[in-house]
């Protein structure tokens, strides 16, 4: 049988094309608490404002998602058909963070062998039966689990944040604020991001994802007034 | 069951509406050796009469671990027995690599089960002729199933298969809701035991599958006999091993 990849040469990934910035998790009292901001991003250009980079899987999981937009969709209809294979055995187990961690974990690998990567970093944090579990998958199919965790610009700027100040059982708004006072740094510093976030939230009840909001930034630092004083002509 | 014209081949059905090759298959089932499987809420324990080709000879395997989660004991055609524990030990394996997670028995047992059907359905193979109870241990709690060389499987609160059987399950029905699996096992299994020619594994709660030393299953035999001992001299009755007296002495520790 001729595969497309024998007739037009070989075909993979080289570089993406709609990508995501940075996804932040972190584990709370109830459960964990997951946030990123709705930007997609073609090159350079801001180019779509308005795409949800967190989703729910199952009964009992959160994924979030960096990178490639179109790779982190195809994933989703793995995870899909993931969850209706199980969900079809209606026998009382389901697949828990854990597995759906190490799943993915062995498709990523699996792909960055044939080097024809799917180009996300993924979080997948969820609880099941009490307990909590987060944990990160890269487009190496390097992975690992922590109580904090980021992707992308977020290892830079809100790792550093979150070892200085996560503590064990916090509360919601208490949580809230911690990745509240992290995306804001990723706002100012990071080019590809925008002022526009979501908090997606998963317990041992349920899963939200809650609605996008802005964050008020302030910039009227005084070494921001009259940038053009020491350079006459500059614009 | 006598020979008759429709059981030649599995794929021919009686006008009774029978598969006679299966029912043989499950025959074969009923002239092994004994195997008894119980289970309490944290903990599935499994016991079988080891048999001997020849006085010469060692003793047959026929409980096999599956996954520190899973184990098995068989009744039947031993060497069908292995080759399934095979398939179970894969199907184990497998899922553990892709979910880093151990393999729901019940999904197990539908995998069994399902692999046994396609030997009923098909010309040229021939059903399985073992019976496996299936202990484990899994999120949803302690199981035992039993799977058929028919291809059905049935959970079970404690079972038996083999020879002398039915003796067994009397025993075991009539004990439904006591609560200590161990004493059981060895009432159950309905013959003068000694350690050498018993096996006995258990898995549970914090407690991977494995089998029991053969000194320590010696001690439970012993402990069993001199409780047996003690409430025959109380009802001065004649005591044998099945019918152990429900109301009788001290517990026994569980191992």
């Amino acid at each position: 049988m001729a595969h497309d990849e024998d007739v037009a040469g070989s075909e993979r990934t080289l570089y993406p094309y709609v990508t995501g910035t940075s996804v932040i998790g972190i584990k709370y009292k109830d459960g964990i608490l997951m946030a990123a901001d709705t930007g997609g991003s073609y090159g350079s250009t801001l180019r779509y404002k308005s795409v949800e980079r967190m989703k729910v899987i199952g009964k009992h999981s959160l994924l979030g998602a960096s990178g490639e937009i179109s790779d982190f969709q195809e994933i989703l209809r793995y995870l899909d058909e993931l969850i209706l294979y199980d969900n079809m055995w209606d026998d009382g187990n389901s697949l828990g963070p854990k597995e759906i961690h190490n799943y993915l974990n062995r498709v990523m690998y699996n792909r960055r062998n044939k080097f024809n990567p799917l180009w996300n970093s993924l979080v997948l944090g969820g609880v099941k039966n009490g307990n909590k579990y987060l944990g990160v998958v890269t487009m190496l199919g390097a992975h690992y689990e922590d109580n904090h965790v980021a992707t992308g610009f977020g290892n830079h700027l809100a790792v550093p944040i979150l070892r200085s100040e996560w503590k064990e059982g916090m509360s919601f708004e208490e949580a809230v604020k911690l990745l509240e006072k992290c995306l804001l740094v990723l706002l100012y510093r990071d080019r590809s991001s925008i002022n526009k976030f979501q908090i997606a939230k998963i317990t041992e009840e349920g899963a939200t994802i809650y609605p996008a909001y802005s964050l008020k930034t302030f910039w009227g630092f005084s070494a921001f007034q009259n940038p053009g004083q020491f350079a006459e002509g500059t614009w | 069951m006598f020979r008759n014209q429709y059981d030649t081949d599995v794929t021919t059905w009686s006008p009774a509406g029978r598969l006679f090759q299966v029912e043989y298959a499950m025959e074969a089932v009923k002239q092994g050796s004994a195997a008894v499987g119980l289970r309490s809420r944290t903990h599935v324990v499994l016991a079988t009469v080891n048999k001997a080709a020849s006085d010469l000879s060692s003793h047959q395997r026929k409980v096999f671990k599956i996954d520190d989660h899973v184990g098995v004991a068989i009744a039947g055609l031993t060497a069908d027995g292995r080759v399934l524990s095979r398939y179970l030990r894969n199907e184990c394996i497998n899922h553990s690599f892709v979910y880093e997670a151990p393999l729901p028995v019940g999904r197990l047992v539908v995998r069994l089960a399902d692999k046994a059907q396609v030997c009923t359905q098909r010309s040229w193979k021939r059903p399985y002729g073992v019976g496996l109870l299936v202990a484990g241990l899994d999120e949803l709690g302690a199981h035992l199933y039993y799977n058929c060389p028919s291809g059905n499987y049935f959970e079970y609160q404690a079972f038996a298969i083999g020879s002398r059987s039915q003796a067994a399950k009397t025993y075991l029905e009539r004990r439904a809701d006591k609560g200590r699996p161990l004493r059981h096992q060895g009432d159950a299994a309905g013959e003068k035991l000694t350690s050498s020619i018993c096996t006995v594994a258990i898995v549970g709660i914090g407690e991977p599958f494995h089998i029991i030393s053969e000194q320590a299953v010696q001690e439970m035999v012993d402990a069993l006999e001199t409780r047996e001992e003690a409430t025959a001299e109380q009802s001065g009755g004649d005591m044998q091993d099945e019918s152990g007296n429900p109301d009788a002495a001290a517990p026994m520790e569980e191992i």
